[in-house]
């Protein structure tokens, strides 16, 4: 055959072997993933009839209007403050632990990020119940206030078990992009701030921080994306006293019986992620 | 008695860019042959579809007479070294070599046999077991040859497998080259882009430059009797003086002057030409009056370069520069900047190229 | 260097903060140990050592269910989503092919969805899915042991695709270029190029897909059917009910699980580092 030909036959082969490889999972994701998807936007515009099944017939924007209401504002907005106090704790403890590893040899330096890591993967749920343990009455963190004559500590089923819970589950993911984006300084930048602001505190203001934004806007998303759609750190630590977005997206569910809003704060839920994943990439975040 | 290789209208379009035009080029069996051009010329694409690793868009490829262009490169009776060596991590030296025998099935023994013969070839023996990540660059392009050797190719293609070596280790991985060729008795076909490379290791050279091939010849030929003005700028160093050829063999240079020439077939008469004269073939010397053959011009020197074993000078002609170079004599006085000098140039010591 | 900020900062003042994080982050999971030991039916409290709460677990026949349905979902949906996972991460790695944005794209979203909305998605998936198969078919399915696996393959796909994507773009692409050139059919460039390069990645992103199904609870807890529960699942359950020693001893049970997949882990990555740094290794240098 001419080679022409043969040069379009080769490419086609290799387009249809490409495309033969990707199939199934391509297939998979899309009954198993997409369409579920799909069917939660399309749930969230159907109807909760009396008896707390889906009528699909009237299509209308209830479940979104409902979103306004006080109940579902209040949930979100302690929501997002319970996420942006776990953001800014995570981020004071972490900037400085970062400095410190990024200034360690690099064996120690290792060693320290592995350290860091390994709680991250253990198993969650007996992560959360670990502080379950430790902040309960009478359990090991009351004892110790008690001995020092603090008096006993109820913090368990208060907003800051979850945070403290929160803070832990997801220090590691603040840690590593400011790690990583310490490590880049160039050190002689610091040394020419020095020359020019002569103080530490300018100097870091200046030109520190700024040079390793996109550490902090990467570990702040990473951090305070899932924090909002916690669902189990809320549920062992807090209570259930004051609902989250995850729990109560969860209620909907499993005794409400209202999957339309159910359907509808999923979905607003997986938008804010979409958003904040492209302001993270957009952000340089991909490039740590 | 055919060609090793023998292409025809050779072309490879990659979307729009043509990195292949129009390509003929027979090689001979047994030569040592080298592609040599810049980076992007198309000399790598053209190896590439020697061996099958792209096809061609259009035009014939042949080996030993056999139509191969349309087939893949585990059915070509060729061989690759490639520039990264491309050795299999994973493998030892001697599987490595064995893995074109296994693919094809040759049977144990005689896999061992060659093996063996192979690795002592490349002088790698006793290294069998070794992994490539333990062996130093010189050593895995010895094996990457053993590797392609062992299979006993029509052809074995060679992508720049130099260049990542330093220059010291270079020079003696060509030497070994060279040798090893001779031994083997095969066609080698050598892409580099380092001329000097060229001229020292090929029997031929094939030019190329922006996918077209400009010119084939021995080293000789390419460094005397350039056809292009780019084959005459890449190979060695050369001034180039413009004009227009008004016969066969007299060209008009741009200041009015009319210099003797060789006589030129590939240009038409009437054409805009360059006169290629390389600076060691201009002499600096008082002549009174130039005899036949010879070609004089005055000038004034405008800088003098001392690089050991010669001088290079910079002369202002009335109309243009040109650079000279002399060889470095001790007893003879060097000429000063600001000196009048006059150069002159035997007539057949230029080449007539195309712009 | 950096000296020079470093002593201005004090460097107690940052070695302090560094050891309160690491204690912070380690002190629990010893904590946990620790009290899983002590005899006092109080959480938290020490009541002298006992290692009965752990000689319960075996006579606990419930939990040992969901042990094994854990285990069963964790083998058989760490199978499928590796072997899907690794066949999208080849075709995106080495082919050009229409839709190769669509399927790049649709395997990044598992990634970052949260896990209450992938909940959400597979329950009403199915009950939608039976529905239409009960109306339409007459066949009667319900939540059970493979909605749990179906959920979780897919989420795993995407996470071991990015596993081994990475290793299959640290791989250098000439090498099957090689093969080909050596006599090689694609089947045995793949068999005995390929597959061998990217089996660390492969087995890293296995790992992976069994460590986030056994540490599931969001999702299995939706899926899941009244015969069929996961450790996880089961374990959640319990707390909320009240904290007894047994969850004590359990928890340690799958810390020490998760530990071991870390390990094995962390000594995958270190093979997997420093094969790439062979490969990596550049020629040139002296002979």
């Amino acid at each position: 055959m001419s080679v022409g030909i043969a040069e379009a036959k080769r490419e086609r082969s290799e387009r249809r072997r490409g495309f033969l490889l990707a199939l199934p999972s391509f297939a998979y994701m899309v009954l198993f993933f997409a369409v579920p998807l799909v069917i939660v936007l399309v749930y969230s515009f159907a109807t909760r009839t009396s008896t707390g099944s889906t009528a699909l017939s009237d299509w209308n924007l209830d479940a979104y209007r409902k979103l306004g209401e006080p109940i579902v504002r209040n949930v979100v907005v302690r929501s997002v403050i319970l996420a942006l106090v776990t953001t800014v704790i995570c981020l004071v403890v972490a900037y400085p632990f970062a400095w410190f590893c990024a200034h360690q040899r690099p064996t120690i330096r290792n060693l320290l990020l592995i350290a860091v890591m390994i709680p991250f993967w253990t198993n969650f749920l007996v992560r959360n119940y670990a502080w379950r343990i430790l902040l309960s009455n009478g359990g090991p963190i009351s004892s110790f206030t008690e001995a020092i004559g603090l008096g006993e500590t109820n913090i368990l089923f208060t907003k800051t078990a979850v945070v403290i819970g929160l803070v832990y589950a997801y220090l590691p993911f603040m840690i590593l992009p400011l790690y990583a984006s310490i490590d880049r300084l160039d050190r002689r930048l610091i040394e020419a701030g020095r020359d020019l602001y002569g103080s530490g505190s300018q100097t870091f203001r200046r030109i520190v921080l700024p040079l390793t934004m996109p550490g902090v806007i990467a570990g702040s998303i990473l951090v305070f994306v899932p924090s909002m759609g916690a669902y189990v750190t809320p549920e062992l630590l807090g209570g259930g006293k004051e609902t989250l977005l995850g729990s109560y997206i969860v209620t909907q569910f499993l005794t409400a019986r209202n999957w339309p809003v159910g359907a509808s704060l999923s979905f607003v839920l997986m938008a804010v992620m979409l958003v904040s994943t492209i302001v993270y990439f957009r952000s340089g975040g991909k490039n740590l | 008695m055919s060609a090793a290789v023998s292409l025809r209208g050779i072309s490879k379009l990659f979307d729009d860019v043509t990195a292949v035009d129009n390509v003929d080029l027979d090689i001979a069996d047994g030569e040592f042959f080298a592609l040599l051009g810049p980076s992007g010329c198309g000399k790598t694409t053209t190896l590439r579809m020697i061996a099958g690793l792209e096809l061609p868009s259009a035009g014939s490829l042949q080996i030993f007479g056999e139509e191969v262009g349309s087939l893949p490169p585990n059915k070509r009776p060729v061989n690759t070294v490639f520039q990264n060596y491309a050795l299999f991590p994973h493998m030892s030296v001697a599987d490595n070599v064995a893995f074109g025998l296994r693919m094809r099935k040759v049977p144990k023994s005689e896999i061992s046999t060659r093996v063996q013969e192979a690795i002592s070839l490349v002088r790698m023996t006793g290294m069998e077991g070794r992994r490539p990540n333990q062996l130093s660059g010189g050593q895995q392009q010895r094996v990457a040859l053993a590797r392609a050797l062992v299979n006993r190719p029509k052809v074995l293609l060679l992508d720049e497998p130099l260049a990542a070596l330093d220059l010291k280790l270079r020079q003696e991985m060509q030497f070994e080259l060279k040798q090893l060729q001779r031994e083997v008795g095969i066609t080698f076909v050598f892409v580099t882009h380092d001329q000097e490379e060229a001229l020292a290791l090929s029997d031929r050279i094939g030019v190329m430059n922006d996918g077209r091939l400009l010119q084939v010849g021995t080293p000789e030929e390419m460094y005397d009797a350039p056809v292009d003005r780019f084959v005459a700028d890449f190979i060695g160093r050369s001034n180039f003086l413009k004009g227009v050829l008004e016969s066969s063999d007299v060209v008009c240079l741009s200041n009015g002057q009319r210099i003797n020439v060789p006589v030129v077939e590939t240009v038409a008469v009437g054409d805009d030409v360059q006169v290629s004269l390389r600076p060691e073939r201009v002499m600096i010397c008082q002549l009174d009056a130039a005899p036949s053959g010879v070609t004089k011009l005055s000038g004034v020197v405008d800088t003098e370069t001392f690089l050991g074993n010669s001088v290079v000078y910079r002369v202002a002609l009335d109309w243009m520069t040109i650079e000279v170079e002399t060889d470095h004599r001790p007893d003879v006085a060097r000429h000063a900047v600001g000196e009048q000098v006059d150069v002159w140039w035997r007539d057949d010591a230029v080449a007539v190229v195309k712009p | 260097m950096s000296e020079t900020i470093t002593r201005r900062l004090p460097a107690w003042a940052l070695r302090t903060n560094g050891a309160v994080v690491l204690i912070f982050l380690y002190a629990p999971i010893i904590l946990l140990v620790v009290f899983s030991f002590s005899a006092s039916r109080i959480p938290g409290q020490w009541g002298g050592f006992t290692s009965e709460w752990y000689a319960t677990l075996f006579d606990d026949s419930r939990l040992q269910r969901t042990i094994s349905v854990s285990v069963k979902v964790a083998l058989v949906s760490t199978l499928l989503a590796t072997v899907l996972g690794t066949m999208s991460a080849l075709a995106l790695e080495r082919f050009k092919f229409r839709g190769r944005k669509v399927v790049d794209a649709l395997l990044y979203l598992p990634i970052i969805i949260p896990d209450v909305t992938m909940a959400v998605m597979m329950l009403m998936f199915f009950s939608q899915a039976f529905d239409l198969l009960d109306s339409v078919f007459g066949i009667g399915l319900s939540k059970g042991f493979a909605t749990i696996v179906v959920s979780h393959v897919a989420f795993n796909i995407a996470f071991v695709s990015v596993v081994v994507r990475a290793r299959i773009a640290g791989m250098d692409a000439t090498l099957e270029q090689a093969a080909s050139d050596l006599y090689a059919t694609r089947w045995q460039a793949f068999r005995f190029v390929t597959l061998p390069l990217i089996a660390p990645g492969v087995l890293g992103g296995a790992l992976l897909a069994i460590t986030l199904s056994l540490d599931d609870v969001v999702v299995t807890q939706f899926v899941a059917g009244p015969g069929s529960t996961t450790l996880p699942v089961y374990v959640f359950s319990l707390i909320r009910k009240g904290v007894t020693p047994t969850i004590n001893a359990v928890s340690v049970i799958m810390l020490v699980a998760s530990l071991i997949l870390v390990a094995g882990s962390v000594g995958l990555q270190r093979a997997n580092a420093s094969r790439g740094r062979q490969q990596l290794r550049t020629p040139g240098g002296t002979s």
